[in-house]
C-alpha cells in the first residue's frame, strides 16, 4: 500500500533520514520506534507529504506520491501535537473537516466522539482545551472518514488511562478490519497487543524492520518492550553487533 | 432687356426711397458688389438667404450690410471676401466661409483697414484662414460674431480676431475658437476686449503685444494650446476673466512677459498647467482672484519686482507658488493658502504664523524636472517638513505674514 | 477554492483586528471628508493614507496572519487538499478581507462625498496595494520559518518601498540630472509598486501639474489610456508574481 524507496531527507546540513526503504500492507500495524530524535515524526511527514524527500521516492498504492494531494483521502493523521484553529469551536472544527473532505455524513465514524462524550463540550473554543482533550479531537478526526491507512503520532500521549484505553480499542477494531496502522509510541507496552510488525530507526536509518514474533524470537525476550530495549541498547553498544546480530538488516522483508 | 432696365430703374427708385438694395431672392439683385455700387451712404444692403462667391467686395461708405437668413459668402478658398473701410460701415447677420489663404500675408474673410466707426456683428466665419483682420482703424466694434477656424498647424491657421495698430475698440461677446490665436492685438491701445469665449485655438486664447491701457473683462479662456499671453505692455487691466484648463509643458492661464502697472484682479484660474507665469513683470497687483487644481497657481520668476498677490484664494494647486530665485522683492501677503497649517489664537481670522508657500520640492522639481515623477511620495513629505523645521534652501522673504485662516469670499 | 477560503475569513473576523481597521478607515476618511471644506484636499490627505497606512497595515496583518494560521495550515496538509489551494485559501482569505475592510473604510466616505473619476481611482489603487502588499507579505512569511523574522523583514519591504525607494531614485535623479533619464526613471518607477500607484493617482488629482512636465514621454505616456492600461497591468503583476513565487515556494517547503 506504502513503499519507500531509498528516502533520504536532510534539514540543511543534518541528515535526518538516511536511505530508508520499507514497503507497508493493508492488514499491518507498524510499530515506528526509536530514540528521540531518531527521524520517526519526519518518516510521517514524508509519508503525508508534508515533508519533501531530499532523494528517494514514496509510493502510494505503486503512484508516486510528489505532488499529489488526493491519496491523502484514504489516510487519517494523528499528529503529535495536535494544533487547531484557535478561535474555533470544536464542532466547527469537525464540520469544517468533514465539509473539507466532502464525505456522506452516513460514512462517518462517530465511535471515539460518542465515547469521548464530545458532544458535552462541543461549544468549547479550541484555545480553552487540555492538552489531553485536544488529543482527543485529534483522534477522532484521525479516524473519522474510515480511512484505509491511519497514521498516528504519539497517539495516547497525553491522553488520561480511560481515554488511552479506548483509544486502544478502537485501533484494535480497525486493525481487525484490515486497515494499515502506523503508530509511533514511547510508552511500548501499548503496542505490544496492537503491533503486527516493528520498525527501527536509529539516526534516521531503518534498523530493524521485522514482525514482532520474529523481533520476540530473536531478542529471546516475551515482552516488546524488553525486546526494544535490548535492540536499543545492542545499537548504541555495539552497532556492528547489531549488523550482524538477532534483527537482520533485511529492511524489505514484507515486500 | 427691356424688362431688365425696368426692373433695375424700379429698384433704384426703390432704393433711393427706402434706402434698401435688397440682393438674392427672387426680386433682389444677383451680386452683391452690383448691390455695392448702387448703395449710398445712409442705404441698406439687405443681403437674403443664398451663397455667393465673393472676392474682395468694398464697403467703404457709411451704410449697413444686412444679412437675411444667414447668407453664405464664400471666399472660393482664395479671396479676401469683404474690405471694411472709411467710417461708420455696419456689418451684421452675414456667414463668411472659405477665405483664402496665405502664406504671403494676413488675408482675412474681414479686413477692416483705415477705418473707423465700424460695427461688426452677429456674423460667423467658418473655415478662414484669418477671421478678421483690423488694422490703423479706431472707434469701432466687433461684437457677438462667432469664428471656428481650421485647426492645422501654427503657421498654416490664422487668427480669429486679428488688430494691429488700432485703438478705441471694442470686442464683445465674441467666440473664438480653432484658430492660431483666438484674439490677438499688436500696437492696440485704449481698447476693451470683454465678454469673450476664446477655446481650444492652437496657440493663445489673447495674445496681445506692445498693447497699453487696455482692459479685458468677463472673458473665458479655456482649453487653448498655450492660455493667455500678455507681452510688453503696461497699464493693462484685467478682470472676471476664467482660464481654465490650459495644459502643456509650455501652458499657462496666462503669461505675463514684460507687463508693468497693471491689475489682475477677480479673476478665476482652475487647471491649467501653470496659472500665471511672470517674467519681467513689474508693480502688478494680483487680487481677490482663485487658483484651483493647478500645477502651480503662479510662477514668478527672479526679473519681477513690486508685484503684490493679495486677497487670493489658493486650492488644491500641486503647488502655489515657483519661483527661480531667492531674491524675492514681491509681496504675498494677505492670502488664503489651504495648505497653511498655522494657528489663530486671538481669533481675528489671521494665522499667527506665517505662511511659506514655495516648498523645498517645487526647489528641486525648478532644478530638475525629473523629480515631479516623486510628487507627493512620503520621501517628499518629509523633506517639506524638514525644511519648514529648519529653512536653508527656500527663499526665507517669500512669505506671506498675514496668511488668512479660511478662504476669502470673491 | 471558496470553501477553505471562508474559513480564513471566518478565522480572520473572529479577530476584530480587521474590524478594527475598518473602523479606523472609516472614521478617518469621514473626518476628513467632514473637516476639510474642500473635498479636493480631502481626497489629498487620503491618499497619504492610502500609500502609507494601507500598504503598512496589510503587509503587517497579512504576515502575522499567516504565522498565526500556521495551525490551520498544518491540519489541512494531512487531508486532501493540494498545497497551493491552501495557500491560495489563505491568499484569498487575507486579501479579500483586507480589501473589503479598505472598500468599507474608504469607499463608504468616497461613494458619499466624492463618487468622480478620481475617487473610484482612489479605491482602485487602495484595493491593488492592498492585495499587492498581501502578496509580498506571504512570500515574506513563506521564505521566513520564524514569525519575529518574518515579521521584520515584512516591515523592511515596507519601508524599503514607502520611502527608501524614493530617496533612492531622487538621489539618482539629482546624480544624473545632465542625462535624458525620462524612460530610466519611468522604468524604475515601475519597480515599485508604491510609486506606480502614487504616480496613476496624480495623474487625476495632479494632471495639471504633470503636463507640465518637460519631457514628451511622460506627456505621451501619462496623457494616453496606454499610460493607464501600463500602470494596470504592472500593479497586477505586482500582486501575482510575489503569490505566484510563495506558491512555489510552499509547495516545495518543509512543514
Amino acid at each position: 500500500m506504502i513503499r519507500i524507496e531509498h528516502l533520504h531527507k536532510r534539514f540543511s546540513k543534518l541528515a535526518v533520514l538516511t536511505d530508508v526503504s520499507a514497503s507497508f500492507r493493508a492488514g499491518q500495524v507498524i510499530a515506528l520506534i526509536g530514540p528521540n530524535g531518531s527521524g520517526k515524526t519526519t518518516l510521517i511527514k514524508s509519508i503525508l507529504g508534508m515533508v519533501k524527500p531530499s532523494a528517494g521516492q514514496i509510493y502510494f498504492n505503486d503512484q508516486p506520491i510528489g505532488e499529489q494531494f488526493e491519496y491523502r483521502r484514504q489516510i487519517g493523521y494523528m499528529p503529535q501535537i495536535g494544533r487547531y484553529p484557535d478561535h474555533m469551536k470544536i464542532s466547527q472544527v469537525m464540520a469544517m473537516m468533514q465539509n473539507i473532505r466532502n464525505q456522506p455524513a452516513a460514512a462517518i465514524d462517530e465511535d471515539l466522539y460518542l465515547a469521548y462524550d464530545i458532544a458535552a463540550i462541543a461549544h468549547k473554543p479550541m484555545h480553552s482545551l487540555s492538552g489531553g482533550t485536544r488529543q482527543k479531537i485529534s483522534a477522532i478526526l484521525a479516524f473519522m472518514f474510515r480511512p484505509e491507512v491511519l497514521i498516528l503520532d504519539e497517539p495516547t500521549a497525553g491522553l488520561d488511562p480511560l481515554a488511552s484505553e479506548i483509544l486502544r480499542n478502537k485501533i484494535l477494531v480497525e486493525k481487525q478490519r484490515g486497515r494499515l496502522i502506523l503508530i509511533t509510541s514511547h510508552i511500548l507496552n501499548d503496542l505490544d497487543e496492537l503491533a503486527t510488525d516493528i520498525l527501527y530507526l536509529h539516526e534516521g536509518q531503518v534498523k530493524c524492520y521485522d514482525t514482532l514474533p520474529n523481533i520476540l524470537q530473536q531478542t529471546g525476550q516475551a515482552k516488546l518492550s524488553k525486546a526494544i530495549a535490548a535492540l536499543m541498547q545492542a545499537q548504541s553498544h555495539s552497532p556492528a553487533k547489531m549488523q550482524n546480530g538477532q534483527c537482520t538488516t533485511k529492511t524489505v522483508s514484507h515486500v | 432687356m427691356k424688362n431688365w432696365l425696368l426692373i433695375s430703374t424700379m429698384l433704384m427708385c426703390q432704393a433711393a426711397n427706402a434706402g434698401t438694395i435688397v440682393v438674392g431672392g427672387e426680386k433682389g439683385l444677383p451680386s452683391i458688389k452690383q448691390g455695392l455700387a448702387l448703395t449710398k451712404p445712409g442705404d441698406t444692403l439687405l443681403i437674403k438667404k443664398g451663397s455667393w462667391y465673393v472676392n474682395n467686395a468694398i464697403v467703404d461708405k457709411k451704410i449697413v450690410v444686412q444679412g437675411e437668413g444667414w447668407p453664405v459668402l464664400h471666399g472660393a478658398d482664395k479671396y479676401v471676401i469683404l474690405t471694411v473701410t472709411g467710417k461708420g460701415a455696419v456689418i451684421r447677420g452675414l456667414h463668411f466661409t472659405n477665405s483664402g489663404y496665405s502664406s504671403m500675408e494676413e488675408r482675412p474673410a474681414l479686413r477692416i483697414i483705415d477705418a473707423s466707426e465700424v460695427v461688426v456683428e452677429g456674423n460667423r466665419f467658418t473655415h478662414t484662414y484669418f477671421g478678421i483682420h483690423a488694422a490703423n482703424s479706431h472707434h469701432f466694434t466687433i461684437r457677438n460674431n462667432t469664428f471656428q477656424g481650421v485647426t492645422r498647424t501654427e503657421q498654416t491657421t490664422g487668427n480669429g480676431i486679428h488688430l494691429w495698430k488700432c485703438s478705441h475698440a471694442l470686442i464683445d461677446g465674441n467666440t473664438a475658437a480653432g484658430h492660431r490665436d483666438g484674439i490677438y492685438f499688436e500696437f492696440v491701445t485704449q481698447s476693451i476686449v470683454q465678454n469673450n469665449r476664446s477655446h481650444h485655438n492652437i496657440r493663445y486664447g489673447l495674445h496681445f503685444m506692445f498693447s497699453d491701457n487696455d482692459s479685458y473683462t468677463a472673458n473665458a479662456f479655456h482649453d487653448n494650446g498655450a492660455g493667455v499671453a500678455v507681452m510688453f505692455s503696461k497699464k493693462v487691466i484685467m478682470e472676471r476673466n476664467r482660464f481654465n484648463n490650459n495644459w502643456g509643458p509650455a501652458a499657462y492661464g496666462l503669461l505675463l512677459k514684460e507687463i508693468s502697472d497693471s491689475r489682475i484682479l477677480h479673476n478665476a484660474f482652475e487647471q491649467n498647467t501653470v496659472g500665471i507665469y511672470m517674467e519681467g513683470a513689474n508693480r502688478i497687483e494680483v487680487g481677490y482672484t482663485s487658483f484651483r487644481a493647478n500645477g502651480w497657481a503662479a510662477r514668478v520668476q527672479a526679473s519681477c519686482a513690486g508685484n503684490n498677490f493679495h486677497h487670493n484664494n489658493f486650492h488644491t494647486n500641486t503647488f502655489d507658488i515657483a519661483t527661480n530665485g531667492t531674491l524675492v522683492l514681491n509681496t504675498f501677503n494677505g492670502n488664503y493658502w489651504d495648505k497653511y497649517e498655522g494657528y489663530d489664537l486671538n481669533r481675528d481670522g489671521v494665522g499667527d504664523v506665517p505662511f511659506h508657500p514655495v516648498s523645498l520640492y517645487s526647489m528641486l522639481v525648478e532644478r530638475d524636472p525629473n523629480s515631479l515623477l516623486l510628487l507627493r511620495s512620503f520621501m517628499v513629505g518629509l523633506l517639506d517638513k524638514a525644511e519648514k523645521a529648519i529653512p536653508s534652501l527656500t527663499p526665507e522673504n517669500l512669505v506671506d505674514t498675514l496668511p488668512f485662516m479660511k478662504p476669502i469670499a470673491l | 477554492m471558496f470553501k477553505l477560503a471562508k474559513y480564513v475569513w471566518y478565522d480572520i473576523l473572529r479577530s476584530k483586528v480587521v474590524i478594527a481597521y475598518t473602523a479606523f478607515l472609516l472614521t478617518v476618511s469621514m473626518s476628513l471628508f467632514q473637516l476639510e471644506a474642500d473635498s479636493g484636499k480631502a481626497l489629498l490627505s487620503l491618499l497619504n493614507i492610502i500609500l502609507l497606512i494601507v500598504p503598512l497595515v496589510s503587509i503587517i496583518f497579512a504576515t502575522i496572519h499567516y504565522y498565526n494560521s500556521y495551525e490551520f495550515i498544518e491540519l489541512m496538509l494531512s487531508q486532501p487538499v493540494s498545497r497551493t489551494r491552501i495557500l491560495l485559501s489563505e491568499y484569498v482569505g487575507t486579501a479579500g478581507s483586507l480589501t473589503a475592510a479598505f472598500l468599507l473604510g474608504v469607499g463608504i466616505p468616497v461613494l458619499i462625498y466624492q463618487p468622480t473619476a478620481t475617487g473610484m481611482a482612489l479605491l482602485f489603487t487602495g484595493s491593488m496595494l492592498t492585495i499587492i502588499t498581501c502578496s509580498l507579505a506571504f512570500l515574506v512569511s513563506v521564505k521566513a520559518r520564524e514569525k519575529a523574522r518574518g515579521i521584520g523583514a515584512a516591515l523592511l519591504c515596507w519601508f524599503y518601498f514607502a520611502l527608501l525607494y524614493d530617496g533612492l531614485l531622487l538621489l539618482l535623479i539629482f546624480t544624473f540630472s545632465d542625462y535624458p533619464l525620462e524612460k530610466v526613471t519611468l522604468l524604475l518607477t515601475s519597480l515599485n509598486p508604491i510609486d506606480l500607484a502614487r504616480i496613476f493617482l496624480m495623474l487625476q488629482l495632479d494632471i495639471s501639474a504633470l503636463m507640465g512636465y518637460t519631457g514628451a514621454t511622460y506627456k505621451v505616456f501619462f496623457g494616453s489610456g496606454w499610460g493607464l492600461l501600463y500602470t494596470a497591468v504592472i500593479l497586477l503583476a505586482w500582486a501575482m508574481i510575489p503569490l505566484w513565487m510563495a506558491i512555489r515556494r510552499f509547495r516545495r517547503k518543509d512543514l
